[in-house]
């Protein structure tokens, strides 16, 4: 293949992996929601709920990784191993970018803390877990920002979809009738 | 030379705090090898007076090889509030316990010994007493279930006062991660007199499978309530006749996780084996007498509430189920005729025993349904919308 | 033998186990794990032990753990 068709094939990757990984990762946050909530979905039940939680999650985060090394390994993109990690040095849309780097901090903690989380204990793994909610809108908004497909309808119809999905998430979770099994359950105090 | 105390006054003629008086009455205390001192409490077939009634050389080996230097802790919390024991222990013999504790504490090298008082507890012998000796005094947060093992070292760990899973033993891991014993300061207070006098002295009291003494507490309908020290192994009905019991009913055996004996059956003995029929074990020694003109159902329906609001709320079955029971018990109390409630009740209890970190619904089940076997006639006569309490109409025992 | 051990003070009855266990944990009315056995920690016979780790890693408080105790 020539200079210019590795470097589009590994634009094209990059592009792909970051749109299915944004896809995977919406689905993973409406999926923990619903997890939560301890509603039992038919067919799937609650294991399957969060069994599939955990798969959207994991492979998304899989294919963040896959998103960064081709775009690392894309001459074009100019990206340096820096910029993986440190948010908002980048020479393109430093800003836009630059929340895609901070996302991915934030997924790399979230990750290893979940897979960790029978040692570190229910108390640590909530508490990381809710950065999640911060890690979705930077996803979507570096895609937007920083994507290249941003501008396109399907995209735009896409990323729609995506934020609507999770905005009705968020508001059956804010909802009374949301009643999730008590995380936040007190012990009593004693006298 | 000292003469070793008699067959059932060991424990409450104390010399108070004064060190010096107290040497002068019981001898020095031996320094014991961890080896001598295992051998001693084998030997005397010792037993936990705090209510497990579990064998004290067990639990005291389980922590005397640990790798880590253990901490011993003594526990006065008190937190039946039927008993009295381990305050007027404290009180008038407080250099008893904490000898227990210092024996315990140089045999297996204790990073700490503390002794721990309940809320209850007045603490100023203890404190006075522990001047100078190797023991920290300190008295904590109370609560029902605060005196409970696990609930105890959680507080000394600096958390709330509440049971963590069993899984891990404080024995294997407790108190700043160390091994810990927690024993009852009455049972300490028995160690501290049978490493001076032997376990053949402290066998001449009480039964070959029970031995030695321990401390009852009486209260309810009786003339003279307090604190006793009997023979293990004696009959109910010999424990509280010196205490005049007046028209009884039935006895509360264990406390609030006890079970009723019937005042038919004062000549059971208070050991394991014949508890057994009655659903009942000596516990921590609480005797409630319950006097014929006080409804027994009331009274239950009023424990059965004070269990549930004890509730640490931390597991489900016991915070669902506890507050149930407390309720349906309240209203065969006020004599609703629903014929369903008993089985309701008895559902329940087998419900939330045996789920839950710690015992607290197993010994509320226990209560509420030994209530149901008991009194099943004056249940019956509820139902019928009669109460055959002198006192008329069924009501709760505090209205 | 191996035995399935509920951690009460996480436990909150989300159901993930019992629905992965049936012959071995039904579910109160309040929505808590019941063994049916009858044992504290049901004993889990060698059929059900992958089972019952999908079941340890799927409880989303962690109540669950699985270990070996002699009878």
């Amino acid at each position: 293949m020539s200079q210019a068709g590795l470097t589009s094939a590994f634009w094209a990757l990059g592009r792909g992996t970051g749109v299915v990984a944004l896809v995977l990762l919406t689905v993973s946050v409406v999926l923990g929601i619903v997890a939560r909530s301890g509603r039992r979905v038919p067919a799937v039940g609650r294991v399957g709920i969060s069994d599939l939680h955990r798969t959207a999650a994991l492979t998304g985060t899989g294919l963040v990784v896959a998103h960064l090394g081709s775009l690392l390994f894309d001459p074009y993109a100019q990206l340096r191993l820096v910029d993986l990690a440190v948010p908002f040095l980048a020479a393109y849309r430093p800003l836009w970018l630059g929340l895609g780097t901070l996302a991915v901090d934030v997924l790399a903690i979230v990750t290893v803390v979940s897979l960790l989380r029978h040692r570190v204990g229910p108390k640590t793994f909530r508490a990381v877990h809710w950065a999640t909610y911060a890690l979705w809108p930077m996803a979507l908004l570096h895609a937007l920002g920083s994507g290249t497909d941003a501008g396109t309808t399907w995209f735009r119809g896409l990323a729609v979809v995506c934020a609507g999905a999770v905005v009705a998430a968020i508001g059956w979770r804010l909802a009374p009738s949301y009643a999730g099994r008590g995380w936040t359950r007190q012990h009593r105090r004693p006298a | 030379m000292t003469t070793a105390p008699t067959l059932t006054r060991r424990l409450l003629d104390g010399a108070g705090t004064d060190h010096g008086a107290h040497l002068a009455r019981y001898g020095v205390l031996p320094r014991l090898s961890r080896d001598d001192l295992l051998a001693a409490l084998t030997d005397s077939g010792l037993t936990g007076r705090g209510g497990a009634g579990f064998p004290t050389a067990i639990k005291v080996r389980a922590v005397a090889y640990a790798p880590r230097r253990p901490v011993v802790i003594g526990n006065a919390m008190e937190s039946e509030p039927l008993s009295a024991k381990d305050a007027v222990l404290l009180g008038r013999n407080p250099h008893l316990v904490l000898d227990g504790l210092e024996t315990l504490a140089r045999a297996m090298r204790a990073r700490r010994a503390i002794l721990a008082l309940g809320p209850e507890v007045d603490p100023g012998a203890a404190f006075a007493a522990a001047r100078g000796r190797e023991v920290e005094v300190v008295q904590l947060e109370g609560g029902f279930v605060a005196g409970q093992e696990t609930a105890l070292v959680n507080q000394l760990n600096g958390r709330p006062a509440i049971p963590r899973d069993p899984f891990t033993r404080v024995t294997e891991a407790g108190v700043g991660g160390r091994a810990t014993l927690v024993l009852n300061a009455e049972t300490l207070a028995q160690l501290a007199l049978l490493v001076r006098y032997g376990a053949g002295w402290f066998r001449a009291a009480g039964t070959t499978e029970d031995p030695g003494t321990s401390l009852f507490t009486i209260s309810g309908s009786v003339g003279r309530p307090g604190v006793v020290e009997a023979e293990r192994g004696s009959s109910l009905r010999d424990v509280l006749d010196p205490a005049q019991p007046l028209r009884p009913s039935a006895v509360l055996v264990g406390g609030y996780h006890g079970a009723w004996v019937r005042t038919s059956d004062l000549d059971v003995r208070l050991t394991r084996r014949d508890l057994a029929a009655y659903g009942a074990s000596v516990g921590a020694g609480v005797l409630h007498v319950l006097g014929t003109d006080t409804c027994p159902i009331g009274f239950a329906a009023g424990v059965a509430e004070y269990l549930a609001s004890e509730s640490t709320r931390q597991c489900g079955p016991c915070l669902n189920g506890l507050p149930r029971m407390a309720t349906d018990l309240a209203r065969l109390a006020a004599g609703v005729r629903d014929h369903g409630l008993p089985a309701e009740v008895q559902r329940m209890s087998a419900l939330v025993t045996g789920r839950g970190a710690c015992a607290h619904p197993d010994g509320s089940a226990r209560f509420v349904a030994s209530t149901l076997d008991v009194f099943r006639d004056h249940v019956a006569a509820h139902l019928e919308g009669w109460c055959p309490t002198p006192t008329g109409r069924p009501r709760r025992s505090d209205s | 033998m191996t035995r399935l051990h509920v951690d009460w003070t996480r436990c909150d009855g989300h159901g993930s186990c019992s629905e992965l266990l049936p012959e071995l944990l039904g579910v109160d009315e309040f929505g808590f794990p019941v063994s049916r056995s009858g044992e504290r920690d049901p004993a889990v016979p060698r059929r059900d032990r992958d089972t019952a780790r999908h079941a340890v890693r799927n409880c989303p408080l962690m109540a669950l753990r699985l270990y070996d105790a002699d009878g």
